[in-house]
């Protein structure tokens, strides 16, 4: 079998349009993710044992289940409960329903990192915060978390590494994000094999640089 | 909106031969996990190879274990698929080429896509557990089975591998739950396993919501059991005197 490259140059405007949308999910997603996993985290450290409880109850819950069925959830169940709700009938669309799944999903894995920089604080830092007279959402915020971000800043970015192959799984409710923009292309001029070896190409060359700058990253931050 | 809220629907024919619904999720069921099960041995077996040769002095063998992990955690999972299913069989001589295209059934071509793509794909990540295993091990333990005249084959064989199996049980059994959820993938290129007879119970019975309610709760069930099997696994080959060993 030739393999015949050419084809791809004049699709790659097309192509960065996919990755556009794929980039937007991403960050939108890690965003999310990382606010919704910090809340997360907290809940489960906090004295409350029902918010702790409903915490561990939620990252267990996503951690069971696998990504493509909490975006069918998302895709295709939550949208109708929700207009039987509102009665409101607009769809609510495919991106929308692929970044809540994403941030749902992910705030599960990112919470379970969060927790573990925040236990890696020294409890003297909060002691200290709250002998200055600071409150617990002020000690919180401005002593414990920058702390625990900069020591998790490595695995936090290794998810985002994971997460940004795994948004190629919106191939499943038909999101022209990169893979599903490769692989249309890819049919119509009948060149599939080429286009989707493109696009396994690009993941790595893009996974790869990315985790090879954590590392070093990573090299950098170590103690 | 009127949605008919029916939770007996899973014992309701499908309207397909004299099958209930249940009858589906039973079958998607029994996929998953004849999918996750022959792909966890590839991915063991291969992982552990790949993780040993991660290890052993020289430089030719290491590089090929590293290179191999960086391709495929590197790519996308679905990428991965699509190579195995849609690529893969066109590179293969013309026989086995028909053979797979025609000579066995579609859910059979699919089958065997899926399970060479996870294998290969898990095996990735066993590699590195396994690597972390048999690097956690004190020098000490090599040196010692050396000094005692064992080849390096036979060091691995009754020193360090018994010992780095044993300490890498909690992050297997993440990748070995891994796999079974990874499994759903196999729903986008036809196979009908738990995720896709789901959403075939969907269309036929317009009983979303139920139908995957029920996926969602098989799903967490046996993620539940496996966890719980492979407790019992690591407490009943756990080293007496290590830490979180027995007392």
């Amino acid at each position: 079998m030739a393999l015949d490259f050419s084809q791809i140059i004049p699709a790659l405007p097309g192509l960065a349009d996919g990755m556009a949308l794929t980039l937007k999910l991403l960050v939108m997603a890690v965003g999310g993710g990382v606010v919704l996993g910090t809340l997360l985290a907290l809940a489960r450290l906090s004295d409350n044992l029902l918010l702790s409880r409903l915490a561990k109850w939620y990252v267990n819950y996503f951690r069971s289940i696998p990504l493509l069925l909490v975006i069918s959830w998302f895709y295709l169940v939550v949208p109708m409960v929700l207009s039987w709700i509102t009665g409101d009938l607009t769809p609510v669309g495919a991106f929308t329903s692929c970044l809540v799944a994403f941030v749902m999903f992910e705030a599960a894995y990112f919470s379970e990192i969060v927790r573990a920089g925040i236990q890696s604080i020294s409890r003297g830092q909060i002691n200290a915060a709250y002998a200055l007279g600071m409150t617990y959402s002020q000690a919180m915020r401005l002593v414990i978390l920058p702390q625990a971000f900069r020591k998790m800043m490595p695995l936090l970015l290794q998810q985002s590494i994971i997460l940004f192959q795994d948004t190629s799984l919106v191939y499943a409710v038909g999101l022209m994000d990169f893979l599903n923009t490769a692989r249309s292309k890819g049919d119509i001029v009948g060149l599939p094999h080429e286009f989707l070896l493109f696009a396994g190409a690009v993941y790595f060359v893009i996974s790869f640089g990315a985790s090879q700058c954590v590392k070093r990253l990573q090299k950098r931050l170590a103690v | 909106m009127n949605y008919h809220w029916d939770w007996g629907i899973f014992f309701k024919s499908t309207g397909v031969g004299s099958e209930i619904y249940l009858n589906w999720f039973v079958s998607g069921l029994g996929w998953t996990i004849a999918v996750a099960l022959a792909g966890w041995i590839i991915a063991l077996a291969l992982g552990s190879v790949l993780g040993v040769m991660r290890t052993l002095p020289g430089k030719l063998l290491p590089a090929i274990a590293t290179a191999y992990v960086e391709l495929f955690r590197n790519v996308p999972l679905l990428v991965q698929l699509f190579i195995w299913y849609f690529l893969v069989p066109d590179l293969l001589p013309t026989p086995l080429e028909m053979w797979f295209k025609q000579g066995i059934s579609p859910a059979s071509s699919a089958y065997l896509s899926v399970v060479v793509c996870l294998g290969l794909f898990t095996a990735a990540r066993v590699c590195e557990q396994v690597r972390t295993g048999i690097q956690a091990l004190s020098r000490g333990q090599n040196n010692a089975a050396l000094a005692m005249g064992f080849t390096t084959a036979q060091a691995y064989r009754f020193v360090l591998l018994p010992q780095a199996f044993r300490v890498i049980i909690p992050p297997l059994t993440s990748e070995f739950l891994n796999i079974f959820k990874n499994s759903s993938v196999a729903s986008l290129i036809g196979l009908m396993e738990l995720l896709a007879q789901t959403k075939q119970t969907a269309e036929f019975s317009a009983n979303i919501f139920e139908a995957f309610t029920l996926a969602t709760l098989i799903y967490f069930v046996l993620n539940m059991s496996l966890m719980g099997f492979m407790a019992w696994v690591e407490k009943r080959v756990r080293i007496p005197g290590m830490m979180g060993g027995s007392k």
